[in-house]
């Protein structure tokens, strides 16, 4: 219809006869269509990222009466493995020795845990290389092992070989009373 | 598609529907008539085994998806409740478990028949690359599938992978937060997976389409590499490969029966039948077996963002070979110093894989400790894999290209009948043919 009424037009300024027109709206159309698009990428992607609820389910308390001198208890928190472990004065004592060792992510063993308190080692059980959950007590350094690629950390969880970049991560806690804990 | 149609609808409805949705003369013009180079060996039915292939994942999986569950409670039981109440549900995941690894079987017959003959050569770099494309699907939906039943290695091997995307700088850890839709692999996790578990076999299908598109532009390569010239060197699809086909699906057929009704478990880790325990990972942890030439490169690298990368460049490397082969000639049959490397490139793929499947501390020669350089005991799975991922790169990056430049083929033939009739047993074969006449 349109296209028969153009050509009967004698006006070369009519509409749809001007080139630059056309083009206009063509850039104009495609670019709403296009930001329409895009704002809608990210809600759509966005959807992936963790829930309210996930979020929510964030902290736990833990009694640390429950661990004996030289023994570590593993319990999930927020999905992960959460080392707790009671450390040995001969353990706590190699950890301070090797503060100025030659360390890959250079953390001092006062650093690591909350002052007054160095019998107490709370860690994220993850390996900071692929996340595999390393073994208590083993490798050289009488810390832990990780199964996956050997990487090897202290007693302070401090990395000393294999391939994992940092330190086993110690998360946000704090001392409800002088046996409880609360993580998260 | 290329070519014009022979078809001539024979009843009133085949030319009503013609006229409407040619869908039969399409059927016909891919399956039944196609001309086919009339040389093809046994490594090209390999395409038709794909296919098969897709197909038994697609119905056994649908099965497996109307009695699973995805949730990390009910995961694992509900795998055992297919495995022992679900009438024939051993029988269907069994399929299915050994279904991926007879899968990655044929596709790297398939791919290995192509650098062999060349055929990613001009004027077949798209269907080349469909193909990579069809390859990764395979391995994001394989690695997704393995996810489900939510054994310990399900759960671990999740770890580690979704793990790699956290070595990129920056944004590494928000990608791997947003993959896991939380703090850790758990229950988002399965969920999202499981949907695309079901989702990317149908995304495989559709760039299956396009890849046989590509494949019926220009036709099939064939083992001389030389171009089809005239009606002469084809044959109609149907009977020859239709029957050429059926017969290596049956054999293939035979070897999937094999693993799936005498060693259903030889494929699968023991591991896998442990529930998920984020607790405690397994004490070694390997892929399965079709990904562990690219774990052993993973883990040659001292470096995490490194091993990563060589991880991926290891199969970015595929997409550009079409342009890193300089070689004006395409079958190997013709190359006699290339195929040389090729079949070292072969052998280099086995021994990557071997590695992966070591710990990368271990010793390759038992108790051979004369190979220690000061921290260095090069007798070891590390080490080897090293070596053998250097050869990997250098293979595709090094040697194709120069290879190309400097070797002297041998003399290719004129047409693909050439040899055929130029070799001395077809005068015996001419009067064989004619005895059989009289
Ligand atoms: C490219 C095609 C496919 C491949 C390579 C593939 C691969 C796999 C693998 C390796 C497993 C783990 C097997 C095990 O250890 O138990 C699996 C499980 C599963 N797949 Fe697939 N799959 C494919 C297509 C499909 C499709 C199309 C569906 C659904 C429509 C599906 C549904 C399932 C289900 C429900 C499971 C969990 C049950 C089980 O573990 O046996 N798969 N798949
Ligand atoms: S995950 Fe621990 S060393 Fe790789």
């Amino acid at each position: 219809m349109s296209d028969t009424v153009v050509r009967t037009n004698p006006d070369p300024q009519a509409p749809g006869e001007d080139p630059n027109r056309r083009d206009f709206i063509h850039i104009v159309a495609s670019v709403a269509a296009l930001g329409a698009v895009g704002g809608l990428a990210w809600p759509f992607i966005d959807q992936m990222n963790p829930a309210g609820d996930t979020l929510a389910l964030a902290s736990i308390e833990f009694d640390l009466s429950k661990v004996v001198e030289g023994q570590q208890v593993a319990v999930k928190w927020r999905g992960k493995p959460l080392f707790v472990r009671y450390r040995t004065p001969a353990e706590i004592a190699a950890a301070v020795k090797d503060d100025h060792a030659d360390l890959r992510d250079p953390q001092t063993d006062e650093s690591r845990h909350k002052p007054g308190k160095p019998q107490y080692l709370i860690l994220i059980g993850v390996c900071t290389h692929l996340g595999c959950v390393p073994n208590f007590k083993g490798g050289d350094y009488g810390g832990w092992l990780c199964p996956c690629h050997g990487s090897v950390y202290d007693t302070s969880g401090r990395i000393r070989k294999g391939p994992a970049p940092k330190n086993l991560a110690v998360p946000d806690y704090a001392f409800l009373s002088d046996t409880k804990i609360k993580v998260g | 598609m290329s070519g014009h149609s022979t078809y001539e609808p024979k009843t009133g409805f085949e030319r009503w529907l013609d006229m409407r949705l040619p869908v039969i003369r399409m059927a016909y013009d891919t399956v039944l008539t196609f001309p086919t180079p009339k040389n093809l060996n046994y490594w090209w039915t390999f395409g038709g085994i794909l296919s098969l292939c897709l197909g038994i994942q697609i119905v056994t999986g649908i099965i497996l998806a109307m009695h699973y569950v995805p949730h990390v409670d009910y995961a694992f039981n509900s795998v055992e409740r297919i495995m022992r109440d679900v009438n024939y549900g051993w029988l269907v995941r069994y399929i299915h478990a050994t279904g991926a690894s007879m899968f990655f079987l044929a596709v790297y017959i398939h791919i290995c028949r192509n650098l062999y003959y060349g055929s990613y050569k001009a004027p077949r770099e798209v269907l080349w690359i469909l193909g990579c494309v069809i390859y990764l699907l395979m391995m994001a939906t394989a690695f997704m599938g393995y996810v489900l039943p939510w054994g310990q290695m399900s759960f671990h091997g999740t770890v580690v992978i979704t793990n790699l995307f956290g070595a990129i700088p920056v944004i590494g850890p928000s990608i791997t937060t947003w993959l896991w839709g939380g703090f850790a692999v758990d229950d988002p996790t399965l969920n999202r997976f499981f949907s695309l578990h079901y989702l990317l076999p149908f995304v495989i299908a559709g760039v299956v389409v396009l890849h046989i598109w590509a494949l019926h532009v220009p036709g099939n390569n064939n083992p001389t590499g030389v171009n089809v010239k005239s009606k002469e060197d084809t044959v109609p699809f149907h009977p020859y490969y239709t029957v050429k086909d059926g017969f290596a699906i049956s054999v293939f057929l035979i070897l999937f029966g094999f693993f799936v009704f005498w060693f259903p478990t030889a494929l699968l880790s023991p591991d896998n039948s442990i529930p998920a325990n984020p607790l405690v990972t397994p004490a070694h942890i390997v892929p399965e077996w079709y990904f562990l030439p690219f774990y052993a490169i993973l883990r040659s690298i001292p470096n995490k963002l490194g091993g990563v990368i060589m991880m991926f460049s290891a199969i970015a490397v595929l997409f550009v070979l079409p342009w890193l082969d300089t070689s004006k000639v395409r079958s190997m049959r013709y190359r006699p110093t290339i195929r040389l490397y090729f079949f070292i490139f072969l052998l280099v793929c086995l021994v990557l894989g071997f590695c992966g499947a070591h710990e990368p501390a271990e010793q390759v020669i038992p108790g051979v400790t004369t190979f220690t350089l000061g921290d260095y005991d090069l007798n070891t799975m590390v080490w080897l894999s090293r070596v053998a991922a250097l050869y990997y790169f250098a293979y595709f990056l090094l040697i194709t290209p120069i290879m190309g430049l400097t070797e002297t083929p041998l003399p290719v033939p004129e047409s693909i009948s050439e040899p055929v009739l130029s070799h001395p047993a077809s005068g015996s074969a001419q009067a064989a043919a004619a005895s059989n006449k009289g």
